[in-house]
Order: C-alpha cells, then structure tokens, then sequence
C-alpha cells in the first residue's frame, strides 16, 4: 500500500468526512416516509453518496495505476494577509465607517503582496475609496455607515 | 410571423434609455474585466448582484448578461497581446493570437476576434430566439420526475466535459448540493444544518460562495505566482486584414459559430468548452495546419466565435427550463430570484418583455462590444498595465462591499472569507469549485422535485424510470457517463485538457 496521488487521498478522505457529518446530522431529523419524504431523507442519502464517492477517490490514489502527485505547498501569508483583511473588515466596519475601514483592507491585503510600497498603496486605498462612495454610496444609494461612529454620533 | 413581433417587442424593450444605459454598462464591464486577467465573469457577476437589487428585473438581467458575453471579447485582448488568457475560454486564442502579434500582426488578430465575436453574436440571438418557443413548449410536459432527471443529466453533462478527475466532480457536485440543503426546509420548516446560527437559517448567500470560490481563492493562488509578461502593447497597428485574411478567416468563423451554438445549449457546455473544440476542429481540418501555433489566423478566428456563440446559446436552458447549464448561468439564476422571477419556461409567457428584452438588448450590446473593442483597442490596453498588486486590493474592495450590502450583515463577509479558503484548498487538492457552484443552485429544487414525484408515485422509486421522458434522461445521463469512462474516450478527453 502506498499512497500514489496525494491530491486523490486528501480529497477523498474530505469528502468521506463531510459525508458522514452531514448524513449524521440528517440522522437527528425526520426522516418521513418515501412517499412522505421528512427534512432528513434527501440529505442523508447524498452524504452517504459523497461517502461513497469519496471512499472510491481514496482508494483510487493507492492504486498502482493512478499517477503520482504531491499536494502543493500552501502559501499561508498570502492567505492569512488576504483572509485577514477581509475578516478585519467585517469586524471594524459598524465602528470605523466605510472610509477607514476600506483603508484597513486595503492595507492588510497589500501586505500579501510581494511588492509591497507604502506610496502606491495609499493612493490605490484613496481611489478605491473615491470609486467606492461615488458608485455605491452616491450613486446607487446603498447603506452604509460611511464614517467612523463617534463621528457622526 | 410570430417571431418577428416577439423579436420586435423585445426591441422596443431593450431600446429604453434605461436599458441601453444598463446594456452599455454590462458591456464596458465585461470588457473590462475580460481584459484583466485573475478576474472572471464568475466573481464580477457575484459581485454586482446585491447592486442590482434597485434595478428594474429586466435592466438588471440585461446588465449581467452583458458582463457574461462582454467578457468574451474582452479576453481575446489580453490573450493576444499579453499571451495570458483573460477568461478561461480565450486559452487557445493566446496559442495562435499571441504569435500573430509576434510577427506584428496584432491589430489584424484583435480584428478578427472582433469581427468573429459579433458575427458569433448576432447567429446565436437568432438561434436563441428562434429555439426558445418550442423548448418552452416542451417544458410545460414536464412534471416533478422529469425535472428531477433532468438535472441529473445537467450536473452529469456538466463534470463529463469539464476538465479533470470524473469522480471528484461528481462528488464536488454532491457536495454543492448539500450545501445548498442547509437553512430552513420549506416543507417541514425545519432549520437544516444551521447550528442554531441564525444567519444560517437563510441558508447559505450563494453570492458568498462564488465570490469566495472564485474571487478570494482565485487571488490567494495568483498572488503565488510573480508576475512575469511579455507584452506587445505598443504594437498595436494596422486593424485592417488584407484580402488573403479575409478569405481565411470566414469559414473558421462559420464553423466556430455552429459548433459554438451547439455547445453552449448542452450542460456544461459553454463558452471555454467552445472555445477549445472550435480550435481542435481548426486545427485538424485547415489545410494550413502546419501554421498553427505559429500565428495561423484560423486559430483566432475559429474559438473566438465559438466562444461568444456559445455563452449566448448557453441562455437557452436557463430561460427555457430553467436549468442552468454552467455556473455563470447558475448566478443567473440567482439574479432572477432575487427578482421574483422563477426561471423556467413560464418567464417567456409571463413576462414577455424581458424575456424577449434580454435576447434583444444581446443583439444590442454586440453591436456595442465591436465599437467598444476595435476602435476603442487603445483605451483597454492601458488598462494592462495597471499591476496586480494595485488591481487585487480592488478586487477585495468590490467583493466586500457586494457581499455586506446583499443582507447588510457582516456574517457574510466571514463566511465569504471561509469560502476564500476552502476554495484555495480545494485548488491545492485538485478539485475545482464550478460543479461545486451549480450543485450548489441546484440542491434545492432538486430536492423539491424529487419530494414531489414521491409524493405523486406515492413512493414507489419506479416514477423515474417509468416515464418516458425522465427515462430518456437518466438514459442520456447514463450514456454520458460511460462513454467518458471507455478507455479511448478517456486519453483523448486528457489530452484535450492538457494544454490548460
């Protein structure tokens, strides 16, 4: 035994997992009848079909047949300055206002960049933040608290 | 002629100031992001559907599918100058396009794209309009157990031609229908899957999904990448062909714009899908096929029109049945309900106007696609270098702002931001987000359908294969999925993936 693609094995056991979780979960509700089908019947049967699915990729990546491959290296700053931006935004939205917070954004997630210049970035967060407020703000009048609460408050 | 004034009053329709407005818009912006590269029809329509809640239906529809063609001719830009491919179906318009350039032959390329794009265009409007009747018709015979097969033979059709591992689609697939299931069951009113969150009883924001899918994790895998382009942005000359062109280029325009028109209606078909069949084709019966990959202009010509047919034909399930064959028109679908508008063939009869609105407004926005393209070239072709560091953070921007503004939470952007990073493993894992995005449509009214018809058979599983239409589907389904799995099938399906 040995594990041939490391994509296939990966995936397959995800979604072996998730399979069972979500036709576990489908357990706790009513299943019905066939002809009277409850919440639970349709989830249930296609989280065992992920299973089997899944089990099937899994197998197929020991196989001799399948072709080798690795799972690529993640690149986690890029990930976790881009993540984090957005989450940051969501958290320091209602506070801060639109303005700033688009800042904060615009800040963090240059930073997943490998070019990062301090210069260039501020006058791309000052555009977007024009473009933002005169087409969603201005134009098409949607909500938004635009600057920080103690502000306006 | 029937046609004619259903043609007409779509027409007098598309034509409002209003609409126009909106049409234009849709274009510009499709150009504009089918020029950038990293940044897809996909995530751009997500983007601007809560902007669109102030909209009237058919102006939104109008905008969104202008985006989706726009994009189209948009993409061959890049792919010509730049040899990136703006939108995953100009990938083999950069083999031929980019060499064209080379020799200095790029003003005649983006021509012939042009020019190819909009005859394209204009052919599958007509085949659009002219199909849409009797499919509608049709339609109207279908009960819950041929809905039910009829979308497992679009999900089948969809993995079948797309690219990649067979059993990991299906299985993304399923996945994506589950997703779809979690919020509150409509029969029983039961909150599935929700984890007594009460954002979740909603379900999940498809909006969030695919912007997170296919914006976010579509950035954190560019940014991987450094950036590295050849250009020949300066080169840009003589648009006009000289006769010895034009000759080529007409009959691989003809061809592309059939096989185009044909595949854009199948499920999954579309407009990558068009694009890479209309070039083996090219490619395997020009009699100058030694040229090819050394700036043939048969390679331009041929899946740009493909391309732009078929995401114009690919309208016709959707507004006929209500199936979406790909997952742009599986936003579609999701601008429509936002609308009030069930997708299926009850729209054309209820709501004439905008169905034949949007066909019109398409003719329309063609028109203004070669204006904008060809003599406008200058203006998009600045446009590339803007660097991605700059264009990114603006992608960010505009996803944020769309996904907080469709329920003014901010639980969407989390999990906007969660469906960023489990669209980023699934790329490291091989498994790719598209079927994953239609399952997700579909789930519920697959769902739905299938209650239905066991209610009607009063449980007997027997429904689907005793009616002759849902037989006929899952057959057709069934034979799909063997005819991929033979042996010989299978290489060829392999190799035609691996110039991706």
């Amino acid at each position: 035994m040995q594990i041939r693609s490391q994509k296939d094995f990966a995936s397959g056991l995800m979604f072996v997992v998730i399979g069972i979780i979500f036709a576990y979960v489908a357990t706790t509700y009513n299943m019905g009848t066939t002809a009277k089908m409850g919440p639970g019947f349709f989830p249930f049967w296609l989280g065992i079909v992920l299973a089997i699915l899944g089990a099937i990729v899994t197998m197929g990546a020991l196989s001799k047949k399948s072709e080798k491959d690795q799972i690529p290296k993640w690149d986690w700053p890029s990930v976790l300055w881009v993540t984090g931006s957005v989450v940051l935004f969501g958290v320091v939205l209602a506070d801060l206002g639109l303005v700033l917070s688009l800042f904060v954004l615009v800040f963090i997630s240059a930073m997943a960049s490998h070019e990062f210049h301090w210069k260039g970035t501020v006058v791309n967060a000052v555009i977007l933040n024009v473009i933002a407020y005169v087409a969603f703000v201005w134009g098409l009048k949607l909500q938004f608290q635009v600057w920080p609460s103690f502000f306006t408050a | 002629m029937e046609l004619l004034d259903n043609l007409a009053l779509g027409f007098s329709t598309a034509l409002t100031l209003q609409n126009l407005a909106y049409c234009l818009i849709g274009c510009v912006l499709g150009t504009l992001i089918g020029v950038l590269p990293g940044l897809g029809p996909i995530a751009t329509i997500a983007m601007l559907l809560p902007a669109t809640y102030a909209l009237p239906p058919v102006a939104a529809l109008i905008m969104l599918a202008g985006i989706y063609y726009g994009a189209q001719y948009g993409g061959s830009t890049t792919a010509i100058l730049v040899n990136i491919p703006g939108e995953s179906s100009s990938v083999v318009t950069a083999i031929d396009g980019y060499q064209m350039a080379r020799r200095g032959r790029a003003g005649v390329a983006l021509f012939t794209a042009g020019v190819g794009s909009f005859f394209a265009g204009c052919v599958a409007t007509l085949v659009l309009a002219a199909f849409a009747a009797p499919l509608s018709e049709l339609a109207f015979k279908f009960g819950p157990a041929e809905y039910f097969s009829l979308m497992v033979l679009g999900l089948i059709g969809a993995v079948v031609l797309a690219s990649g591992s067979l059993i990991k689609a299906i299985a993304m697939i399923v996945l994506g229908l589950l997703l779809g299931l979690v919020g509150t069951d409509v029969n029983s009113g039961t909150a599935r899957y929700s984890f007594d969150i009460p954002e979740l009883t909603d379900g999940i924001g498809f909006v969030a999904v695919a912007m997170g899918m296919f914006g976010f994790a579509e950035i954190m895998t560019n940014l991987e990448q450094k950036e590295n382009r050849e250009t020949f942005l300066d080169k840009v000359s003589s648009l006009w062909p000289n006769k010895e062109d034009f000759k080529r280029m007409i009959p691989p325009i003809l061809r592309g714009t059939t096989i185009g028109s044909l595949l854009g209606v199948l499920p999954g078909g579309g407009a990558a899908l068009a694009s890479f069949a209309a070039y083996s084709l090219e490619k395997k019966t020009s009699k100058y096929s030694a040229e090819f990959g050394k700036g043939a202009i048969e390679g331009v010509a041929g899946p740009e029109s493909a391309n732009n047919a078929a995401a114009q034909t690919s309208f016709i399930p959707l507004l006929t049945l209500g199936i979406p064959p790909n997952a742009v028109m599986a936003l579609m679908v999701g601008a429509m309900t936002i609308h009030n508008i069930q997708p299926g063939p009850q729209v054309m009869s209820s709501n004439p106007a905008l169905f034949w609105g949007l066909i019109a407004s398409m003719w329309i926005g063609n028109l203004m696609l070669i204006v904008l393209n060809l003599p406008m070239i200058g203006v998009w072709v600045k446009l590339l270098t803007i660097p991605y560091k700059h264009l990114y953070p603006a992608i960010l921007v505009f996803c944020c702002i769309g996904v907080y503004t469709v329920n003014n939470t901010t639980f969407d952007i989390y999990l906007t931001a969660g469906f960023g990073v489990i669209g980023y493993l699934f790329t490291k894992l091989g498994c790719e987000g598209a079927p994953l995005l239609l399952g997700f449509v579909l789930g519920p009214m697959m769902e739905e359908n299938f209650r239905r018809a066991m209610l009607l058979a009063r449980g007997d599983f027997s429904v689907f294969f005793t009616r002759p239409l849902s037989l006929g589907l899952l057959i057709a389904a069934a034979v799909l999925v063997v005819i991929v799995t033979l042996p010989a099938v299978k290489k060829t399906r392999e190799e035609a993936f691996v110039e991706e």
